[in-house]
């Protein structure tokens, strides 16, 4: 046999480990070795954190690859970059400074407002966010390897990713309750591959790992992700933007860890200082939610 | 047949409880020193080796692992955490094996591949090895059996309790290690007790 790079299963294998773990958003070198120090499984270089870019408006894109470099440098966990929704070369740029993994992300301004990029094009893997199952399908059958709840990022409101991960699982149970011979109708009504809804049916569960992302703040939060079924837990702005970022990062991966115990999350959630400030979704005008964009 | 652990604290935990659920063994998912007792051996799965090195510490984990009665199979993360000796680096580690290990010795995630291993003492036919960011040993000590290589890499070996692969047989519907893992080591273990 010779040697295959970039087969589905190392990419799709790749999140597999990354389960049960955080990966948290990151701008410098020095957060990017806090975040390690403090279990991270992985850590995703950025220009300004969601809340920033929030704040900051105008046109957000891929971040600088010196950035992204001197963070790889830092760090011998894996590390993420996230490219433009349907830019396809911010994502051949981000292959070729050798990120671990892609987020083709709604954080960032999108490039193409009809089409997302062709992912199985590449040899680096991709996660992308998903409100619902139609979504999340459509996502890999353009070749994601990955998928996160959207939530609502840059937000510390936890709402919207619960109301995601919530949706995901409503829409696999009615998947999988289905008799087969009415999988072809639901996938045309999710506006998804037939092929994939099979697999949902047969599996119970996505193809592929899920995380929540979009809002998480808390160890608390994170937990309650991980209860609602998720397989790990992505936190952006919710470490750097707090008070105390070092001990917020290690509860928050210690609750994720220790999720279904109740004793540990007491335990971890003591004295971590003021989470960041939270913005409440109806606060948002629909136009501004991240949420909203790619289809 | 013997209760088996998974380690639980991050990872590929569900597939290596798959494959050890579907050869008999009763399987639990280990998270605190409690869950250690009475098992016949545990698996240290893929994952981030940073990550589940600091936790079996501060959860305390880590002593009894070490005392090195309990028969361990770690592929990836867990073969790195089973090694004594990581190049370059002083992160927690159980260090039951005298290996010395290279981390993402292959590469990055973009090098990451799929490889038949010549797996023969182990399992006859070739092994398809899945390398995710994998480790590879770069030297061993006298105990230590090399039971499979790629490139004249080190990417299977054994020192007595301890089974450790740089790739993820867990990922595929290949059994053949788990199985000798159950068969060769634990069973055998629970002989000689």
């Amino acid at each position: 046999m010779e040697r295959e790079v970039g087969t589905f299963r190392v990419k799709a294998g790749l999140a597999e480990m990354l389960k049960g773990g955080v990966i948290m958003d990151v701008t410098t070198p020095e957060q990017a070795v806090i975040a390690e120090r403090a279990g991270a499984v992985a850590v995703m270089a950025l220009e300004r954190v969601p809340a920033d870019i929030r704040a900051a408006g105008g046109v957000a894109r891929m971040a600088d690859p010196r950035i992204v470099r001197e963070i790889m440098d830092a760090v011998t966990i894996p590390v993420m970059a996230k490219a433009r929704i349907g830019h396809f070369v911010e994502a051949q740029i981000l292959e070729a400074l050798g990120v671990d993994y892609i987020d083709e992300s709604e954080v960032l301004t999108p490039a193409d407002e009809q089409y997302h990029i062709d992912k199985a094009k590449f040899k680096v893997p991709f996660v992308c966010g998903a409100r619902n199952l139609g979504e999340a399908l459509r996502r890999i059958a353009e070749g994601a390897a990955m998928i996160r709840t959207k939530g609502e990022p840059g937000t510390g409101n936890v709402v919207e990713a619960v109301r995601h991960a919530r949706t995901v699982n409503a829409d696999i149970r009615r998947v999988v309750a289905a008799p087969e011979d009415e999988l072809g109708t639901i996938a045309k009504e999710l506006g998804a591959p037939i092929e994939l809804v099979r697999e949902v049916h047969e599996l119970g569960r996505l193809p592929v790992v899920n995380f929540s992302a979009g809002g998480i703040a808390t160890p608390a939060d994170a937990a309650l992700m991980m209860q609602l079924g998720v397989d790990g837990i992505f936190v952006g702005s919710g470490i750097f933007k707090s008070q105390d970022p070092e001990a917020r990062a290690r509860a928050v991966v210690r609750a994720t860890t220790h999720f279904q115990d109740p004793a540990v999350l007491a335990e971890v959630s003591v004295g971590l200082g003021e989470a960041m400030p939270g913005i409440e979704i109806s606060k948002i005008a629909p136009a501004e939610r991240m949420q909203e964009r790619g289809w | 047949m013997a209760t088996i652990g998974v380690l639980a604290l991050q990872g590929a935990v569900r597939e290596h409880a798959r494959v050890l659920a579907s050869l008999g063994a009763e399987v639990r998912l280990v998270k605190r020193p409690g869950d250690l007792e009475g098992l016949g051996g545990i698996v240290l799965p893929g994952g981030e080796s940073t990550t589940i090195g600091m936790l079996l510490e501060e959860y305390e984990l880590a002593p009894v692992l070490r005392a090195g009665e309990i028969p361990i199979f770690g592929t990836c993360a867990g073969m790195i955490l089973m090694a004594d000796e990581i190049e370059g680096s002083d992160q927690p580690r159980l260090g039951v094996m005298r290996v010395t290990v290279r981390r993402n010795a292959f590469g990055r995630q973009r090098e990451s591949f799929e490889e038949a291993i010549d797996g023969a003492p182990v399992t006859g036919d070739p092994l398809r090895g899945v390398f995710i960011r994998a480790p590879y040993v770069t030297d061993v000590g006298p105990d230590v059996e090399i039971l499979g290589r790629v490139d004249g890499k080190i990417v299977l070996c054994r020192q007595g309790r301890f089974l450790a692969a740089s790739f993820h047989p867990e990922l595929t519907d290949d059994r053949r290690l788990h199985r000798y893992f159950l068969e060769e080591i634990v069973q055998r273990a629970a002989h000689l007790a």
